[in-house]
């Protein structure tokens, strides 16, 4: 070839950074399979039983421990890669066109993932300090019904508090509309980043991906409306 | 029929350029649009004013050097067709057409709606090829290929170079031209044998040009006039990761 | 009265090119990096010679108008490339090309330049194939071939209907890299407007930067024009908008002589014209004959709709008149076939010029679905253009001009009357005599690029090693600034009433007219004078608008037409003095109940024209066509 690579290594290409983004977006997705999966507990209707069981188990298991510092490093990477990326592609058009028709080749939410993403950001901001910050910084939360200290309160019970208050769900749920949207287009992006496209699977890829950014979504959304009017008891 | 215009104008590179408004009448529904733009050019040099610049060449859509946006879409409201290949009964009569550059940092303008495109050129040049020389090659047969995988390579080698899905992506990403030409060479057995220097040379051109990076949007796919693939770009990252790490 | 001399190696034809590349003339490699090679137009045969010979090591400069080189109009080309690689065993071989070539151009072509193009024709298809060229293929991975007009044996190589795309594109990549190696330095949109002579050799060119509008200047050992045909002297061809003759006549006017400007190849199924702002003809695949049934109204000023004209109205005239080969008769012949009938008053559609082109029989024939899957794609490609429907209602085709066979005159090493000039592919006018074959344009163009110029510019830059680069100052090079400066400004101070396209419309009326289909004595001599009238007028009344140092279109436009204007009064003598009809060249006075009647005794020669100022009769140089391998024989069809 004629010219030798100017930089080395993988992330230094823009291609790189989006790989990272496409590692760390589908890394993220099995993370909230696994929320998802222990928050479902809810619906046992056993009074939180359940629940705070799983939710000691994840509190407290050394690799679930771990893997939450590999989280919160994968959601970091997300994000300032995002911005780098972000950064790099406002900066190729900076003159913008007088007149452009965009919705005519791609969807909006495709066009707007760092929006969305943002608004996911928010949520979290919010959602950690509602039940991460408690768990872990305070001695706000029992492990269970049993062993409960006065002025404690079980992470079940926590969630009910908190659900009580109309303006939080409305913005949870809120929330989640901005997640689907992120997922619909992220799942399938990841994939197609990584390289991962063949004409045999890719329509199956899609398909998976959109009924995956639904139904996440929809349960992500069903808890706090169900904890607000009482369902969940 | 009767259109009223708003064109780009931009003296040079160095100067800042407006839209300027123009009205045009008595256009024939068959003529094509840049036939429209000869007629308006024509009024202009009658009325002592300079034309307006803009590339074009083969008018059959083959050559890839036509680059308008038009209405808000590189190409025009057709999908499949180049500019040149655009008829004025594609609108109606009494419309607002804009008509401006591609737009991209990459692309930077010359005059009016005609752009700097040697960047495409300059990502070829690092590793667009296969290195042979005249001369030093084996008889054409000695070298077999699926069929299927010609057929893709073809379909990929299609790309007219046009610059439109730059024009049409949201970060101005190079990703659909060099990923079509990264994919005719992996895609054949002469092409193999340097496909790693290959991918990480032009990738690495396409970021020093200053094109943005791909989101996956499909814009470019939908609005190249050729419909080259988004599998294409899924390739190249194949090869690129593959590349990297080996 | 000769001053030719083509060169042609002494021997056996078929040992001709071998025994020549054995004695000639090499350049040692230390000495070709000294040597710097000027390389103007990157089409096929261009971008090819600009590759090959910087492969070779020698300093290459390349020029193109357009913004890059991958843009010529080689590009458009869609059929395919021959090559007599007879990999279908159908009894294929180097001997059967050569007489395809030479009978398809009614014996007007240098038998031992066609010979050795089409001896090399094998190694393009090996060199395509290795750089890349996604050639179409059979499911056992080899190479698929079409057949073609004017051969019994299928050797046209295709891909898809892209072929030249795909080669242009091949020899682009060989020219990026060459280009990404420092060994060929590319100035794109770059017209030549001038040649520089220094003691009788070629020694550079004066170029436009067409962004920025000021004028370079460029040394070379050795100028290569690659620059194309000039069929956009008819203002409609297939040619694309910015094909041009400036370089090639620049060329000529420095004492480079032009040959057989009057063999033009009108191609007969092409889009007609719809309106007078059409600025471009669109070609319709040839293909499209196999099935398609030509015909026009037998009444004359019919203006009914095609549907609503009963059989026995209709006048499938190429049926009628040629039996044998019915819709497929050659391109001349079916070209001037419809000319007669839209003459005659039997043009169909708005204009009156065109006729039509029937598939209502095959689709009852093959069904519907057959006649898509062959033609689909130009279905719907009429059907984009036309706004009409060929499934419904029958295309209507015209003869468009397609392909200029004369060019500049050049010897068997590509050099033209001007040491050190060589020119390749379309530009020259060596191998398709007065008519060229389908598939042969694209085979020409890397022939001339990748195989016959790298040997042959060897043999003369053998010669000139001791030469040092001579500086841009030298007096030559400021006059010939001078002069295209000066052209420049009185362009632009004319300050008329006429537009410049409004000139080349009219010169194109004049010469598809008189200097068209059918030429006459009288049409040409009306040609003529209608011609020097229209020089005068435009130098008296166009305008241009804008200035010099700026990218100017209008500017670029008149400076072509203006070269095309002298090219037409050319052209016009040439077909003039040609008593006879061959090829392209149809004089209606030499004619055998309506088919063409060539006179060897007397017109078996090229013609080729030194210039002698503007408005001064050229003078006509003849290089006798010898055949020792052929035998003349009458084309006919019937």
């Amino acid at each position: 070839m004629n010219k030798k690579s100017t930089k080395s290594g993988l992330f230094s290409t823009l291609i790189g950074k989006k790989m990272l983004m496409g590692i760390t977006g589908l890394f993220l997705i099995t993370f909230l399979m696994v929320h998802c999966g222990i928050n479902m507990l809810i619906f046992a209707n056993d009074g939180g039983v359940l629940f705070n069981k799983g939710a000691e188990f994840m509190g407290t298991n050394p690799l679930i421990r771990i893997m939450e510092i590999v989280l919160f490093l994968g959601i970091i990477a997300h994000i300032v890669d995002a911005l780098v990326l972000t950064l790099a592609n406002k900066k190729s058009r900076s003159v913008k066109y007088a007149h452009e028709k965009p919705n005519a080749n791609s969807k909006w939410y495709s066009r707007w993932m760092g929006l969305l993403g943002t608004l996911i950001l928010m949520f979290l901001i919010m959602h950690l300090n509602h039940f991460w910050i408690v768990t872990r910084f305070t001695d706000h939360i029992a492990h269970s019904e049993l062993d409960k200290l006065p002025g404690q309160e079980t992470m079940f019970e926590e969630m009910k508090e908190i659900f009580e208050n109309p303006l939080i769900v409305l913005l949870y749920v809120a929330s989640m509309v901005s997640l689907a949207y992120h997922l619909l287009h992220g799942f399938q992006s990841a994939f197609q980043t990584m390289g991962w496209n063949h004409p045999k699977y890719t329509p199956a890829i899609k398909k998976t991906g959109f009924w995956f950014s639904v139904i996440i979504s929809v349960l992500f959304a069903i808890m706090p409306i169900a904890m607000h009017l009482g369902i969940i008891k | 029929m009767k259109f009223n215009l708003k064109i780009w104008r931009q003296k040079n590179a160095q100067v800042a350029g407006k839209m300027v408004d123009y009205v045009i009448d008595n256009i024939n529904a068959d003529m094509s649009f840049l036939e429209m733009m000869d007629v308006l050019n024509e009024e202009l040099i009658r009325k002592g004013d300079e034309p307006v610049a803009f590339d074009h060449d083969c008018r059959e859509g083959i050559c890839g050097m036509c680059s308008m946006h038009i209405n808000g879409r590189p190409h025009g409201p057709l999908r499949g067709t180049t500019t040149c290949q655009l008829y004025m009964r594609n609108f109606t009569d009494g419309e607002t057409i804009y008509i401006e550059p591609f737009r991209a940092d990459a692309f930077p303008i010359i005059r009016d709606l005609a752009v700097d495109r040697s960047a495409f050129d300059r990502i070829m040049q690092v590793g667009g090829f296969i290195s042979v020389n005249t001369g030093q090659v084996q008889d054409a047969n000695n070298i077999p290929v699926n069929k299927a995988d010609a057929d893709l390579a073809m379909d990929a080698a299609s790309c007219i170079g046009c610059g439109a899905c730059v024009a049409a992506c949201k970060n101005a990403s190079a990703s659909l031209f060099v990923s079509a030409k990264i994919s005719q060479y992996a895609l054949l057995p002469q092409g193999r044998i340097e496909a790693k220097e290959r991918v990480l040379a032009m990738v690495n051109q396409m970021d020093d040009e200053g094109f943005g990076s791909c989101t996956n949007t499909g814009a470019c796919e939908a609005e190249c006039p050729k419909g080259i693939s988004l599998t294409n770009i899924a390739r190249m990252n194949r090869e690129y990761y593959s590349a990297s790490i080996s | 009265m000769t001053v030719l001399d083509s060169k042609i190696p002494e021997g056996p034809l078929e040992t001709k090119w071998s025994n020549y590349k054995s004695h000639v003339k090499l350049v040692n490699p230390s000495n070709k990096r000294k040597l710097e090679i000027i390389v103007v137009g990157t089409g096929l045969a261009g971008a090819s010679a600009a590759a090959s010979l910087a492969e070779l090591g020698y300093k290459v400069k390349a020029y193109c108008y357009q913004d890059s080189p991958r843009r010529a109009h080689s590009i458009a080309a869609q059929g395919g490339i021959n090559a007599a690689k007879n990999y279908k065993n159908d009894g294929d071989s180097v001997y059967r090309l050569f007489y395809d070539t030479i009978k398809g151009g009614d014996f007007r072509a240098r038998e031992a330049n066609v010979y050795r193009l089409a001896e090399v024709s094998t190694s393009i298809i090996d060199q395509c194939v290795a750089q890349g060229v996604p050639f179409a293929r059979e499911y056992g991975g080899l190479l698929d071939n079409r057949s073609f007009g004017g051969a019994q044996v299928s050797r046209t190589f295709y891909a898809r209907g892209q072929t030249g795309q795909q080669l242009l594109l091949g020899a682009y990549s060989a020219l990026s890299r060459q280009i990404g190696l420092g060994n060929v330095e590319m100035f794109s949109r770059h017209e030549m407007v001038e040649l520089v002579n220094i003691d009788g050799k070629a020694r550079g060119i004066i170029a436009r930067d067409l962004k920025t509008g000021k004028l370079e200047r460029h040394f070379g050992h050795a100028v290569v024009l690659a620059t194309g045909g000039y069929g956009n002297v008819f203002f409609l061809s297939t040619n694309a908008m910015g094909c041009n003759v400036t370089a090639a006549w620049k060329a000529h006017k420095k004492g480079a002589f032009f040959a057989n400007p009057c063999y033009t190849q009108i191609h007969p199924t092409c889009i007609p014209v719809s309106g007078d702002y059409q600025s471009k003809l669109t070609l319709m695949s040839e293909s499209l004959r196999n099935d398609g049934r030509v015909w026009v109204p037998k009444k004359q000023g019919d203006k009914r709709k095609p549907q609503d004209i009963p059989e026995e109205e209709r006048d499938y005239y190429l049926e009628r008149k040629y039996p044998s080969f019915g819709n497929l008769a050659p391109r001349d012949i079916s070209s001037r076939a419809a000319k007669e009938a839209c003459d005659d008053g039997r043009g169909v559609g708005e204009s009156g010029l065109a006729v039509y082109l029937d598939f209502a029989d095959a689709v009852k024939r093959l069904g519907k679905s057959v006649v898509e899957a062959r033609y689909g794609n130009l279905f719907d490609m009429y059907k984009h253009i036309t706004n009409e429907d060929p499934y419904q209602t029958p295309m209507r085709i015209y003869p468009a001009v397609h392909y200029t066979m004369g060019g500049l005159w050049v010897d068997y090493n590509l050099m033209t009357t001007v040491q050190g000039l060589y020119a390749t592919g379309e530009s020259n006018f060596s191998d398709h005599g007065a008519n060229r074959l389908g598939a042969s344009a694209l085979m020409q163009g890397l022939a001339d690029g990748y195989f016959v110029l790298p040997y042959t510019i060897g043999d003369y830059l053998a010669g000139e090693i001791f030469t040092k680069a001579v500086p841009t100052d030298h007096p030559a090079f400021v006059e010939a600034e001078k002069a295209a400066n000066e052209r420049i400004q009185k362009l632009l101070s004319v300050k008329g009433n006429r537009t410049v396209d409004d000139f080349h419309k009219s010169l194109g009326k004049i010469i598809w007219e008189y200097c068209g289909m059918a030429r006459s004595a009288e049409g040409l001599t009306k040609a003529k004078g209608l011609l020097k009238q229209l020089r005068e007028d435009f130098w008296k009344d166009v305008r241009v608008t804008g200035g010099a140092e700026e990218m100017n279109v209008d500017l670029e436009k008149a400076g072509r037409v203006a070269d095309f204007i002298e090219l037409g009064e050319l052209m016009v003598n040439d077909a003039l003095q040609r008593n006879e009809s061959c090829g392209g060249h149809f004089r209606v006075e030499y004619q055998d109940e309506g088919e063409a009647q060539r006179n060897d005794a007397e017109y078996a020669y090229v013609s080729a024209w030194e210039h002698k100022g503007v408005g001064q009769e050229a003078q006509l140089h003849k290089e006798d066509l010898v055949f020792e391998n052929i035998k003349l024989a009458t084309r006919s069809y019937k």
